[in-house]
């Protein structure tokens, strides 16, 4: 029962605790490549006519950063956490396909490995290095990425590292699915639930729903740019607006895949450390759902530059205010929690407070894009750079800090240093604002974004340079985060239990976890498990050592063996060799049916 | 094999469904974007030209046939009767081998009369459509294959009816679309 250690047992590991921790450091080194590449982009804009990089390397770093921040850091951050946290939030073992969350895994690493390759083997294509990365912005729009206009190995790499990318998280949703509604220990109702597992139910549902439309969309430009179709060719009577409107029935979806898992997190750490329950729990959840179902019907607010009519835009101008309708609930409830709370400033709480107070600044310029007449003024601008960052980084990111520092302690059993995580929460929290804030000045002084340099006429050459000091302001608090956590393996105090005073069933076990997650299943009667009120007195945590043997199911290596057939088939079109393609179907299919028939007992 | 849940409902089977809504949507952006692009070749052959009804009619038969099949193995299998249960899951797969070669001579035939996946529009729609519905039949006549082999090994019994049924319900899945394509690109022109 003893954990197996070593590099087989990190390489076949089905334990869910595990792959959260992979998938954290994974997302982590993710997150600091798509931060270098945002340096080079604010180097490369600090003053007018910069001469750092030229417009093609420009054309593949905004891409580059904007993809990987996406789906290499910020959705396998929020993974990481529902990984980890998930199965002990609801009191369950494991989740209910252990390998297939393994290679959910391998998938996503292969994946983001195939897509940052591209940096590096230019060579392989008669191009120098740093000149085959994707070069079509994160969102790709038809005709650009056909193949007349980018006829280079970029947008290849993209179609095909996105298309891998996309069988992960399809794999992860439904797997969470089944975890958190069928793997609950007893007397763990739905409405019993911790927020932070709700939102990760519904951030599954929207994967499961929005990826096969992307799926459909890249695959469409896959065959239009390897087969000869076309699906976005003017020429042959098609319409590239058929490109938008896919990328963004998945695109906007994929905005609230981002920030639920942050919202959830938030609405666990705040209760916490005022030590109150979440005020309106019901609402909390009911609005986490309607932003869900409503996030479907918002997309063509990202095309009113097309010209899709008034009638469709009034529509999708009044879905839009709508949606920041649960959204503005939310934050009520946040406040209201901290409202009479006994709080603790800890460096989680300054994150989840940080969060708020971002969010709600990136909420409202979101609701000002909602306006077709004011979003055409602000589209391509460097308005939406700043909205986005508001919401993706004053939202998620934040929200995923208050995450790391609140779970740091369960998943590695050191606590981190508060000192050093308040150094690093001020450090960001001025950076980001001297970063992002200008840039909605930039935007409305008329700045285009995607564009690698401007003219010193434009009088936006002081603003930019703020902002670049703030980019770096926010690696220099970065910089502090890896300090502190390479401090706590040998500084960090030893985490008990329940360093903070949680109410939820993670905090019942030790830290980190046993292998077993939990000697004996709990059996909940209420929702706050841990905690005594008026009610109910704080039920009694699961004995130290097990008072019966507990299976352990042991690791496999066929999840990661299917998942390498993924990126093998990639580079059958990409090198143009058939017999690559022979080789990925074979490892793909040698792998599923090996995992099939081993035997494997939950 | 079942475990306890929450639901009472089997974790595959709970999976399998979320995966069937999930291929809702990839089947439904394919056949949007047909409709979207119908009536916008700018260069024929166009839908009336190529489409052979009768043809399509009798695969379309054959998909529904395998669809019976695959109940009877289901029954078959749960009663613990493997004899029938071998004979109902391999009668699936050959009829789903029988759809699929007249895909091949359905393709084979458009591609003579001058349509290729790059030919128009509708060639890309149509081509893309139809065939990624075939690899979904391909994938199950694998499959069924696979568990007609177990159960000719003696693997196979009513303990992995679950196996079955799921194995039953991608099958009804993929023949549900193949009804809805048949109405929307072959009957509705």
């Amino acid at each position: 029962m003893s954990e197996a250690r070593g590099l087989t047992s990190w390489l076949t590991t089905t334990d869910h605790k595990r792959i959260g921790l992979l998938y954290f450091w994974t997302a982590l080194a993710f997150f600091l490549i798509g931060g270098i590449e945002a340096l080079f982009i604010r180097v490369q804009l600090a003053q007018p006519n910069g001469q750092v990089v030229s417009a093609e390397t420009y054309n593949q770093l905004f891409t580059m950063h904007g993809t990987t921040m996406i789906f290499l850091a910020l959705m396998p951050l929020g993974a990481s956490f529902f990984n980890y946290m998930v199965p002990l939030q609801i009191g369950a073992r494991d989740v209910a396909f252990p390998r297939l969350n393994a290679f959910s895994y391998w998938v996503f690493l292969f994946g983001g490995l195939l897509l940052n390759a591209s940096w590096f083997v230019g060579p392989l294509f008669h191009a120098g290095m740093l000149n085959v990365a994707p070069d079509g912005g994160w969102f790709g729009y038809a005709n650009l990425t056909e193949r007349q206009y980018s006829p280079g190995p970029n947008i290849d790499f993209w179609v095909l590292g996105l298309q891998i990318l996309g069988i992960s998280s399809l794999a992860a949703g439904f797997n969470f699915i089944v975890t958190i509604l069928n793997m609950r220990a007893p007397g763990m109702k739905m409405m019993r639930l911790p927020a932070f597992t709700w939102m990760t139910l519904v951030t599954q549902f929207l994967i499961i729903t929005a990826f096969p439309v992307i799926t459909v969309g890249l695959a469409f430009l896959m065959f239009d740019r390897f087969f000869g179709t076309h699906f976005y060719v003017r020429e042959a009577g098609a319409t590239p607006i058929l490109w938008q409107h896919l990328f963004w029935l998945f695109g906007h979806p994929e905005v609230y895949i981002l920030i639920l898992p942050a919202m959830g997190v938030v609405s666990d750490v705040l209760p916490t450390f005022s030590r109150k329950p979440l005020f309106g729990y019901p609402v909390v959840v009911y609005s986490g759902i309607l932003i869900g179902l409503m996030s479907w019907g918002v997309w063509s607010h990202h095309m009113f530059a097309v010209g899709l009519g008034p009638i469709a835009d009034s529509v999708f101008a009044a879905t839009t205010m709508l949606i920041a309708v649960p959204t503005g609930v939310k934050i009520f409830n946040w406040i209201a929690t901290l409202w009479g709370g006994d709080i603790r400033g800890t460096t989680a709480l300054h994150f989840a407070v940080g969060f708020i107070a971002m969010f709600i600044i990136g909420g409202l310029s979101g609701v000002t894009h909602a306006s077709p007449p004011a979003d055409l003024q602000q589209t391509d601008t460097y308005y939406v750079v700043a909205h986005i960052h508001y919401v993706f980084f004053g939202g998620t990111i934040f929200g995923l800090f208050a995450g790391v520092y609140y779970w740091w302690p369960k998943m590695t059993g050191r606590l981190l240093d508060e000192t050093l995580g308040k150094v690093h929460f001020w450090l960001q929290f001025i950076g980001m604002n001297l970063a992002f804030f200008p840039m909605h000045l930039i935007g409305l002084l008329g700045m285009p974004r995607r564009v690698y340099t401007y003219a010193p006429e434009l009088g936006v050459g002081t603003l930019n340079l703020v902002s670049t000091i703030g980019a770096f302001l926010i690696a220099l608090s970065i910089l502090i985060f890896l300090v502190n956590l390479w401090r706590s393996r040998t500084h960090g105090q030893p985490a008990p239990n329940d360093p903070w005073g949680g109410a939820t069933l993670e905090w019942s076990v030790s830290s980190p976890p046993p292998v077993y997650n939990f000697s004996v299943i709990p059996t909940v009667t209420n929702r706050l498990p841990r905690w005594s009120t008026e009610r109910h007195g704080p039920m009694r945590d699961p004995p130290a050592v097990p008072p019966e043997p507990i299976h352990v199911p042991g690791g496999s290596w066929w999840p990661m063996v299917a998942a390498l057939g993924l990126p093998v088939l990639a580079l059958a079109p990409l090198t143009q060799t058939l017999w690559v393609a022979f080789v990925g179907a074979a490892l793909l299919i040698a792998g599923v049916y090996a995992w099939a028939f081993q035997p494997f007992e939950v | 094999m079942t475990a306890h849940t929450s639901m009472g409902l089997d974790n595959r089977k709970m999976a399998f469904w979320a995966f069937i809504g999930s291929e809702c949507l990839l089947f439904g952006s394919l056949i949007s974007t047909y409709l979207v692009y119908k009536g916008k070749s700018i260069v024929g052959p166009y839908p009336p030209e190529i489409l052979n009804i009768p043809f399509t009619s009798v695969s379309t038969f054959d998909l529904l046939m395998s669809s019976l099949m695959m109940v009877l193995a289901l029954a078959a299998v749960q009663r613990g009767d493997m004899k029938w249960g071998k004979i109902w899951l391999f009668s699936t797969a050959l009829l789903g081998l029988v759809f699929l070669g007249g895909q091949v001579i359905e393709f084979t035939d458009f591609v003579h009369k001058g349509l290729t996946i790059g030919t128009n529009l509708f060639g890309c729609t149509f081509f893309v459509l139809t065939g990624t519905h075939g690899a979904h039949v391909t994938v199950g006549v694998l499959w069924l294959l696979t568990l007609w082999v177990r159960a000719l090994q003696g693997k196979l019994g009513p303990a992995n009816a679950m196996t079955v049924e799921i194995t039953g319900l991608y099958w009804h899945f993929v023949d549900v679309v193949w009804i809805v394509i048949f109405t929307v690109v072959y009957l509705i022109q």
